[in-house]
């Protein structure tokens, strides 16, 4: 999932002051498992809005509503009336739903209530770690199923690095060697050749250093208007 | 935020939220023992204090409550074993919510007891109570602006 958390209040209210009708719009999917922008947390930031604007001596009406999916065209449809008719609008969902809201709504000022952090998981209830760097050609296959991309802070390829110790990175000693980690697993699983193998420099073209990325499915698009 | 000027006949509006177990039974027993507390104290009964959302405890302060506060079963008491452990998780980050907001997270605590505390229930009472009269009324109170904020939270919603 995509992890994200919640900016400060006051970055939130700053970034729509002067609006008089606010709407906060949450988002279904990612950013409601990871507590950080779902139904629940849009109706907490809008009655937290609401109280802090009238502390302020500031008259605005500030409503919610949330949606199975920001990023997707036919799930911000529903909220066209809802968004044309506000000043301003916070997204809750991750940088994809606030940008889908201004290109879908292109007079409507939108600004971010979230900050999108990363793509990962729980490990334990109230704890996301990173797991995945979206790099584009993933070699989890060789590497025992843990990813030296997203937990080696140095994105090594070929083992780890002088600073790692007693299975810890150096960078933070309560980050585990992602190297130590992909070692341990592959010498129970009886696979230590796969190390054997020493990886070429890694193509970052097929990440982020190729430009913005795009995935093309041929079957799958629609050859005439519906 | 810096209130009024503490007022001798302000008498707090507080909503307090208890767990239908030892804090009820607790509430049963002060009555039953004729034990006096505020009379302003409005009471929210929930199945357990793990039940307490931070939009309830939100809504509280914004429908004009001065303070509010959860009494639960004592700490590794609870009925539903770690309920009131949430739910003190949660009344912390409201706090800090509220100091956020400007409201104060002063206005908010967590009481524990067992069913046979009526006192310490009626006590808990008595300190908030005193506690929001040093803090004087809601600060929201004194800047009612038209329009009134016009979105309530529905607490009847499914989502809730």
């Amino acid at each position: 999932m995509i992890v994200a958390e919640q900016k400060k209040l006051d970055e939130i209210r700053g970034s729509v002051s002067g609006a008089r009708k606010i709407l906060i719009v949450g988002c279904g999917t990612c950013v409601t498992v990871c507590f950080a922008g779902g139904a629940q947390e849009a109706a907490i930031l809008a009655s937290s809005i609401r109280m802090a604007n009238q502390l302020d001596g500031q008259t605005c009406e500030v409503a919610d509503v949330t949606v199975q999916r920001q990023c997707e065209w036919e799930y911000l449809d529903e909220l066209a009336d809802q968004i044309n008719g506000a000043d301003a609008i916070v997204s809750l969902a991750c940088g994809v739903g606030v940008q889908a809201i201004a290109e879908r709504f292109p007079n409507a000022w939108v600004v971010p209530g979230l900050n999108t952090a990363f793509i990962g998981m729980p490990t334990e209830q109230g704890i996301w770690e990173e797991r995945c760097a979206a790099c584009g050609d993933c070699l989890l296959g060789i590497t025992g199923g843990i990813c030296p991309i997203a937990r080696c802070s140095k994105s090594l390829l070929n083992g780890p690095c002088g600073g790692s110790e007693a299975g810890h990175c150096e960078i933070d000693p309560n980050i585990p060697c992602a190297w130590q980690l992909i070692h341990d697993r592959l010498e129970k699983l009886g696979k230590l050749e796969l190390l054997l193998e020493v990886q070429p420099p890694k193509n970052w073209q097929k990440a982020r250093d190729g430009g913005p990325r795009k995935v093309i499915r041929e079957d799958l698009r629609l050859t005439h208007k519906e | 935020m810096k209130n009024e000027p503490i007022n001798p006949a302000f008498e707090p509006e507080i909503t307090a939220f208890y767990c239908a177990y030892c804090a009820y039974m607790a509430a049963d027993a002060a009555g039953v023992l004729r034990i006096q507390y505020p009379a302003s104290i409005k009471f929210v009964r929930l199945p357990c204090t793990g039940k307490i959302d931070i939009r309830y405890l939100l809504a509280a302060f914004e429908q004009g409550a001065d303070g509010a506060y959860v009494v639960a079963c004592t700490l590794g008491n609870c009925h539903h074993v770690r309920g009131n452990e949430r739910a003190l998780a949660r009344i912390k980050r409201t706090k800090a919510l509220l100091d956020e907001i400007g409201i104060g997270g002063e206005r908010l605590d967590m009481f524990f007891v067992s069913g046979s505390q009526a006192h310490a229930f009626a006590e808990a009472a008595r300190s908030m109570t005193e506690r929001i009269r040093q803090l004087g009324p809601n600060p929201l109170k004194f800047r009612r602006t038209e329009p009134q904020n016009v979105h309530r939270i529905d607490l009847s919603e499914e989502s809730v």
